[in-house]
């Protein structure tokens, strides 16, 4: 759907785009003066869940706009893919920016937004000149701007780059981030909605949330709802990385097995056995392999599985990981990440993120998991917003579902996967399809 | 408002409340480090976390808004169990160096951590440290206590108005620091003390003085600004050792000024004077009370023989008690004297015997929140009277719209919506523009008293400024040092007035200092026929008594008061300290107690009486002033100076209904349009926050702040080059016959054609009149 036809030469452009039926659905909405009310409950109908992590019903989310509201209103749109595993949105605005660019049109009309701002994540800079260049070609074609298409409705889009950190993902923070100041993330309430950028009501969706809704107008939501099933309306970008043979985004139905998605991506790279999935990207609880290849991958069914949907960063992990290791490395990220304003997050991520530095060392102690369960336990919904959730959950699950793995290393002082297969595991591994 | 119950008792709140509100009228403690009631909600110590009907996780009780019918438990498992966790959190990388910290024993972190923490840490690795900042002569930092509260960058923020501290970096990494090369410089830098829930931030002239426990502690009043904050004096062994805010939410509230917390070091000062001193054949000899207060008597009596009672002069600081300044017109009236002030920094007495009552500020200091438009004539507010200031700056972010007129727009930390930068000569004109504009806004006249008086032409920042009065439904003009100061002084007043009048508001006077409304009502200021401080000074006399002051630092022209006393036969200085000025030109000096030693009373700007009692016991042979000066009434053989103690004199002093004694009211001052000449530079003069009185003088701290920088002389840009001059030359400075050398500094908060040079300060001290023509010149 999104990406769909993007795999030409130069298909960000807006020629391009228009010919694969581009802004064919913010003419009609301007043509035939569409009111508001229809276009979210068109929305409401296709059950387009938040493609940001939460899976948030978008209808929903703007049927809290205080539409009558006189003053200033904001758009924000959420480009800043901090999450480890995740890298559809890269995708959508390198090849079909303008996707976005209508679909924030279409909102900042059905939400009555004068402004609005795409806030991108600042290392690959290749996304924001790209969409600096795809922003250029609207405004010059009048699809953003003042009276556009010769309507009465006017919308100003601009980019705003971000500098790589994770925190200004998350929506109130990327507001702080572009009023200006540090990064950190607001208690709520108030939510934005009603308290938002520079103090005003704001929506705040994802890339792919905006970029679904051109299509979910042409289309209608009924049959946007049907491509997925119910309650899971759509497609969706899947971004599989790990021990695949052809890792990528795909872009695929919401309830498509999980076996059919790894099939997509080659299988298992050198045929080995899965261990372990992590569904939806790192801040999702990791599901063992043999009971994710039962999953179908939408947010009910993942959901069922004890993990999240989350952002659609699938991460696969053979037989060779040291499941041990690999939570080393999300605890650090974690640990990195925090913004340090609350207590429990500040705190607890350097301690989970020692103590599993220490097992992974050969220096854990034998109550260092009833610790782990613990410290998680006190940071789990204590916090001022989700980070300390996300850096517990991969700690209690790859504890749950692989405690045994720690404690050989806490007894044994080193991994059950031996270093040989563990190595072997690592080299770069180049498909005989690619 | 809205019902709510917590554990289990049902209160009664106002809309907007949060539980952490409702629980303190519930009488519910619930243990929190971020929130502060006068600060912006943080929600990020996580401590407050409570059990909260119907949510599946514990809720902050900071942040979180009462709904009707809401249901809290502050001490459920549940809310316990978090509060536990958080605890933990908080001390695993806290150093636990309670018994070298100061803040040991009055420490919230260390009290909350006997009811929620636990015996041992479950965190066996290495701890973080933080390295120390510096944030100036009066905070002390011990960062690696730090837990994150955000509370000083809070207060910095938002009440002292300049973010002079933040967190820099994320997570575990998060610090608080000033700007890089910087300090706090702020003139209420002190609070963050008070207000760091640990031992990150403490005092540095305190430091390791004493345990919170070893002291006692008494409620007193501060002797600088006029707005007489409420003190808690902490001494041990009758030396002070600490000074902290009495919480006061119509005067100070939790707050104090850096001089009204520090000052206290000068009380230790080696300049205290500790025994009478005389001065014989040219040498200073101590003597006792005895031989001290008898040659005072014989010494006045004989110059009242030889010259007459009106030989006699007295000049009191505004600083000093009711009580003392009462029983010192007493004196003087007793011996047949009309001659006393303690308006020493003033030059325009012309509304004397014109005037309704004691002027004051013409309104409640907490009406600051209600005010709607506010202009301020002639003040240096934020130095002058920082916490009046605070206010002014709380009340613009809620709409107050703040208007100034005179020569200085220096930065106030709060938005001066309208400004008439203007030359002191030019202040009446440009008032009476104001005027002018305002009754046209109006449709209404003006009073005849001021009918053909007022100037022609308004100009556009007069007219803004009319404007935004006009607009107004709370109304105040406030008028202050400079305004005060001012040569004009009682124009300004009449135009005040005027305004006040058109708007149906207030008007009325900052004061100069923590008695300037006490002094108008202890009557020491002259009657029929008495000489002002001023004429004290231009027509000098036989005999002073001079009562903690300090002449070459503390009158309108220091050089020229410094000849008159010392051309007198007798000075008599009543005075907390030995100063070198007082050496050269009295003749007896009398130790009398500062504020921390005896009874007194002073009048805030507002008219508010508050009395103190002594905190510590008199320095060495030192005494009370009001018993110095009553046992003096009774060796003179005065009548009336039989008082049995301070509240006596205060009964005395402030007899009847004070509210009524205050009036701003002036009638019959001839208010003229003209301006001062063209092409004369102009001397603008403000009293540097920590020289304004000897006690601030003296305290070390005090004076390492970037507040006691040393003067120099500020130009406006222009005026600068237009002199040929640039920024960093040392330039000569001369008013009249005397000057002095200072560094040229440009200005651009400075109306042309003004030089700005200070007063009160050693360096400035051979200069004359704080107004006037002055040239300024290459070195
Ligand atoms: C720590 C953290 C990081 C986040 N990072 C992102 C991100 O990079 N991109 C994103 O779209 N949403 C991110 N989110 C989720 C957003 O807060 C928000 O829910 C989302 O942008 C809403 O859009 P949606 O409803 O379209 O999903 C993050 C949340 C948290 C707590
Ligand atoms: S949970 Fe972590 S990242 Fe989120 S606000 Fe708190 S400290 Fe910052
Ligand atoms: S220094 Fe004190 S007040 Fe400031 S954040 Fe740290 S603990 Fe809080
Ligand atoms: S007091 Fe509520 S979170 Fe700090």
């Amino acid at each position: 759907m999104i990406l769909a036809g993007c795999d030409g030469d130069r298909t960000w452009r807006l020629q391009d785009y228009v010919a694969r039926g581009g802004y064919s659905a913010l003419r009609k909405i301007l043509a035939e003066k569409i009111p508001q009310d229809a276009i979210i409950a068109e929305l409401k109908t296709s059950v387009l869940r938040g493609r940001g992590g939460a899976g948030f019903p978008t209808g929903l989310k703007w049927s809290f706009m205080p539409r009558s509201f006189p003053g200033d209103k904001y758009l924000a749109c959420n480009s800043d893919e901090g999450e480890p595993g995740t890298f559809k949105d890269r995708d959508i605005l390198r090849y079909n920016p303008h996707s976005v660019i209508e679909g924030m049109a279409i909102a900042a009309y059905a939400m009555g937004a004068a402004r609005g701002y795409n806030y991108i994540h600042g290392e690959i800079f290749e996304t924001y000149s790209r969409f600096e260049e795809a922003l250029a070609e609207a405004r010059e074609a009048g699809f953003i701007g003042r009276n556009i298409l010769g309507s009465d409705f006017s919308f100003e889009l601009f980019a705003h780059h971000g500098y790589g950190a994770y925190i200004c993902g998350e929506e109130t923070a990327l507001l702080e981030s572009i009023e200006g100041k540090k990064g950190q993330p607001r208690f709520k309430p108030p939510f934005p909605a009603s308290y938002g950028l520079y103090g005003k009501p704001t929506t705040i969706n994802n890339t792919e949330t905006f970029a679904s809704v051109p299509f979910i107008m042409n289309m209608g939501g009924e049959a946007f709802l049907n491509l997925g099933k119910p309650n899971n309306g759509g497609m969706k970008l899947f971004s599989v990385s790990g021990h695949v043979n052809r890792p990528g985004n795909y872009e695929i139905p919401l309830g498509t097995p999980f076996a059919e998605l790894l099939e997509m991506a080659g299988g298992m790279r050198g045929g080995r056995k899965i261990k372990a999935v992590i569904p939806g990207g790192s801040s999702a609880p990791v599901v063992p392999g043999g009971v994710m290849m039962d999953c179908t991958m939408d947010y009910d069914s993942i959901s069922k599985a004890g993990s999240m949907l989350g952002s659609g960063a699938v991460i696969v992990m053979d037989e060779t990981t040291c499941m041990v290791k690999a939570l080393e490395r999300l605890s650090y990220f974690y640990f990195e990440e925090s913004c340090g304003q609350c207590t429990p997050c500040r705190e607890g991520t350097g301690w989970l993120y020692r103590v599993v530095h220490r097992i992974e060392h050969g220096l854990g102690r034998p109550d260092d998991l009833d610790l782990l369960n613990s410290v998680t336990t006190n940071i789990m919904g204590r916090t001022i917003c989700a980070l300390g959730d996300a850096a517990s959950m991969p700690v209690q699950s790859f504890v749950k579902h692989f405690g045994s793995e720690f404690e050989y290393h806490i007894e044994n002082k080193k991994c059950l996967v031996p270093p040989e297969v563990q190595r072997a595991g690592s080299q770069i591994y180049v498909s005989p399809s690619c | 408002m809205l019902e709510i119950e917590i554990d289990g008792k049902q209160v009664q709140v106002n809309d907007g409340s949060t539980v952490i509100e409702a629980a303190a009228v519930a009488g519910s403690y619930i243990p929190h480090f971020c929130y502060h009631k006068k600060l912006s909600i943080a929600a990020s110590c996580r401590m407050c976390l409570v059990q909260v009907e119907k949510a599946p996780k514990p809720l902050p009780a900071c942040a979180t808004p009462v709904t009707n019918g809401m249901k809290v438990w502050t001490h459920s498992e549940l809310a316990v169990k978090a509060q536990k966790g958080v605890m933990e959190f908080l001390l695993i990388n806290h150093p636990l160096d309670c018994p070298i910290c100061d803040q040991g024993g009055e420490c919230q972190l260390q009290d909350l951590a006997v009811g929620y923490g636990s015996t041992a840490s479950r965190y066996q690795e290495e701890k973080r440290v933080v390295f120390n900042k510096n944030l100036g002569a009066l905070v002390s930092t011990d960062m690696t206590r730090c837990i994150n509260c955000t509370r000083c960058v809070r207060f910095t923020t938002e009440i002292a108005g300049e973010m002079e501290l933040g967190q820099a970096f994320r997570g575990e990494h998060a610090e608080i620091m000033p700007f890089i090369e910087k300090t706090v410089d702020s003139e209420l830098s002190g609070n963050i003390i008070d207000l760091c829930p640990v031992g990150a931030l403490t005092s540095k002239p305190f430091r390791f003085a004493a345990r919170t426990w070893e002291l006692s502690r008494r409620k007193s009043v501060s002797p600088h600004d006029s707005l007489g904050a409420n003190l808690i004096v902490q001494t041990k062994h009758d030396v002070v050792k600490r000074v902290l805010p009495f919480e006061n939410e119509d005067v100070n509230e939790c707050w104090l000024s850096d001089k009204d917390r520090f000052s206290y070091e000068a009380l230790s000062s080696e300049q205290r004077l500790g025994a009478p001193m005389i001065r014989q054949g040219g040498q200073w000899k101590q003597v006792d009370w005895q031989a001290a207060l008898e040659f005072v008597a014989t010494g006045l009596r004989g110059v009242e023989r030889d010259h007459g009672a009106a030989s006699i002069g007295a000049l009191a600081s505004p600083h000093a008690t009711v009580e003392e300044l009462y029983l010192l017109q007493k004196l003087m009236r007793g011996l047949g004297s009309e001659n006393i002030d303690f308006r020493l920094r003033e030059v325009d007495f012309r509304a004397d015997g014109k005037r309704a009552g004691a002027p004051w500020l013409g309104m409640p200091i907490a009406g600051v929140k209600d005010l709607t438009r506010l202009l301020v004539v002639g003040s240096f507010l934020r130095k002058d009277a920082p916490l009046l200031a605070q206010r002014v700056r709380q009340a613009a972010k809620k709409g107050l719209h703040v208007s100034a007129i005179g020569p200085n727009a220096e930065e106030w930390l709060l938005p001066v919506r309208n400004r008439a930068l203007v030359a002191p000569s030019a202040m009446v004109a440009t008032l009476g523009q104001v005027v002018v504009a305002l009754a046209k806004e109006k449709g209404a006249e003006v009073s005849v008293a001021l009918l053909g008086k007022l100037p022609e032409t308004v100009s556009d920042e007069a007219l803004a400024i009319a404007q935004s009065l006009a607009s107004g439904r709370k109304v105040a003009v406030w008028l202050g040092n400079l305004a005060v100061q001012h040569a004009r002084a009682s124009e300004l007043q009449m135009l005040a007035q005027e305004i006040a009048r058109l708007t149906d508001g207030s008007f009325g006077f900052i004061g100069e200092a923590a008695n300037s409304v006490g002094g108008y009502l202890a009557g020491a200021v002259p009657g029929a026929g008495g000489l002002n401080a001023a004429a004290m000074i231009e027509q000098p006399r036989a005999a002073y008594v001079t009562l903690n002051l300090e002449p070459d630092l503390d009158l309108a022209n220091p050089a020229a008061a410094m000849a008159a006393l010392d051309g007198a036969q007798l000075v008599v200085a009543l005075t907390s300290f030995d100063s070198p000025s007082l050496r050269q030109v009295a003749d007896v000096m009398l130790p009398i107690a500062p504020f921390t030693e005896t009874s007194g009373t002073f009048v805030n700007c507002e008219g508010r009486a508050q009395s103190f009692t002594a905190v510590a016991k008199p320095f060495a042979d030192v005494r009370p002033g009001w018993k110095v000066l009553r046992v003096l009434g009774n060796l003179l053989a005065l009548e009336g100076f039989a008082h049995a103690d301070s509240e006596a004199v205060r009964a005395e002093a402030l007899a009847g209904d004070l509210a009524s004694r205050l009036d701003n009211g002036v009638e019959g001052i001839v208010v003229s349009s003209a301006t001062g000449p063209a092409g004369v530079l102009e001397r603008v003069a403000d009293v540097p926050i920590h020289f304004a009185d000897p006690i601030a003088r003296r305290a070390p701290s005090l004076q390492k702040t970037r507040d006691a920088a040393a003067p120099t002389a500020r130009i406006a840009p222009a005026t600068l080059a237009a002199l040929g001059l640039a920024a960093g030359d040392r330039v000569r400075v001369a008013q009249g016959t005397a000057s002095v050398e200072l560094v040229a500094q440009a200005d651009d908060g400075l109306a042309a054609g003004c030089v700005r040079v200070a007063a009160a300060h050693p360096s400035t001290a051979a200069l004359g009149a704080m107004s006037g023509d002055l040239s300024v010149e290459r070195a």
